[in-house]
């Protein structure tokens, strides 16, 4: 699908300003402009946007708006992208910090945010509910459900810096059709 | 220019050591601005922290624009969200592009599969995280009905859901204050 300026520009704009509690919770938005609205990307490609940005240092959500625009209209599409994401709240930050008393207006916002977080939280749900089914289907039930568990145990009890368990799995996912086809070859032998 | 050139390298530094996105590296935006270069007292840094986190965006790039400001007016503010974004954002779109380039390959197709199950779990450890930090800030009640309402109408009428975040806000800014 062909997309123009004014489509990243309204896509990106959107992610930025509705982007409430930090740097993940916009994870599920980029994902519903990219995939299910503007059908730039697959899910399958968003997974490894999402997985290499993680594994790259600095904000994740400027990076993606980066390559999205990048994707559909090169390198000038790239700085649009991330301009429409983050002008919105830059121009923010450097006007209230002047006028405003940030104190009473933080107390005054933390039920808005307050309000917003179960609404995050169940797009970051539904989320890790589609990347699970995913990842079952493609690798299978048994298989699928050791690597998540496998998973789990590295980044959230022995607590691996994401970034090692994202190239860990990527040197792994190399070789996993290869080592899979030997496997089944030998057993069918 | 002494004083852009210190902005771009501070902000480059404190993002190019900080994995994990944004919020890993607000401790080390913190060792650049507050104790390396001293743009910012503590008590500044901690008021623009709590202003980032009320609004929405990324804070890395909030915090860069502002001190960015502060420093050198809207050339500042360029040069620090420059050094914030530009490097990694090249290195993601070049890592990306070998990746398109071999897309049929059943290397690149093994490690599209192999990431998916690790964004599984790290996307629940975010919805847990923020579950739990919704249920600190306004009771499991209130956090149970928002959820089940969101859950209904994202899930289930797929609306758009930048709708069902503005209905949020809308109710946490006038209906919440009344009910505490």
């Amino acid at each position: 699908m062909s997309s123009t300026y004014k489509d990243l520009i309204i896509a990106m704009g959107r992610v930025g300003i509705l982007g409430f509690g930090g740097g993940p919770s916009v994870i599920p938005l980029f994902r519903y402009e990219s995939v299910t609205r503007y059908h730039w990307v697959e899910d399958e490609e968003f997974g490894e946007i999402l997985a290499i940005a993680n594994a790259l240092p600095g904000p994740i959500a400027p990076k993606m708006a980066a390559y999205l625009g990048y994707k559909e209209k090169g390198a000038i599409g790239a700085v649009i992208s991330i301009l429409a994401h983050i002008l919105p709240t830059v121009i923010a930050t450097v006007a209230l910090l002047s006028i405003v008393h940030v104190l009473e207006f933080s107390k005054s916002f933390k039920d808005i945010i307050g309000a917003v977080m179960p609404v995050v939280a169940v797009m970051l749900g539904q989320m890790a509910y589609e990347f699970g089914a995913k990842a079952i289907k493609g690798l299978g039930i048994i298989v699928g459900i050791i690597v998540l568990v496998l998973s789990f145990i590295m980044l959230n009890v022995i607590s691996i810096q994401p970034a090692i368990v994202i190239f860990l799995f990527l040197v792994y996912g190399a070789f996993h059709f290869k080592l899979r086809n030997k496997f089944l070859n030998e057993r069918g032998k | 220019m002494i004083a852009l050139f210190q902005l771009f390298l501070g902000f480059f530094i404190a993002n190019l050591l900080g994995y994990g996105g944004g919020p890993a590296s607000i401790p080390l935006m913190y060792d650049q601005i507050v104790t390396h270069y001293k743009w910012l007292t503590n008590a500044e840094f901690s008021q623009m922290l709590a202003l980032g986190n009320s609004l929405p965006g990324p804070i890395s790039t909030n915090i860069a624009a502002y001190v960015g400001y502060q420093i050198s007016g809207w050339w500042g503010v360029m040069i620090a969200l420059f050094a914030t974004i530009a490097p990694s954002a090249t290195a993601l779109i070049l890592l990306l592009k070998i990746l398109q380039k071999h897309r049929g390959s059943v290397v690149v197709k093994g490690m599209t599969l192999l990431v998916q199950p690790v964004i599984a779990i790290m996307m629940l450890a975010l919805t847990w995280k923020m579950s739990s930090d919704s249920i600190h800030s306004i009771g499991p009640l209130q956090s149970i009905i928002i959820g089940i309402v969101a859950l209904v109408t994202i899930v289930k009428f797929k609306i758009h859901p930048a709708f069902i975040i503005v209905a949020a806000f809308l109710y946490g800014g006038f209906v919440l204050p009344h009910l505490s």
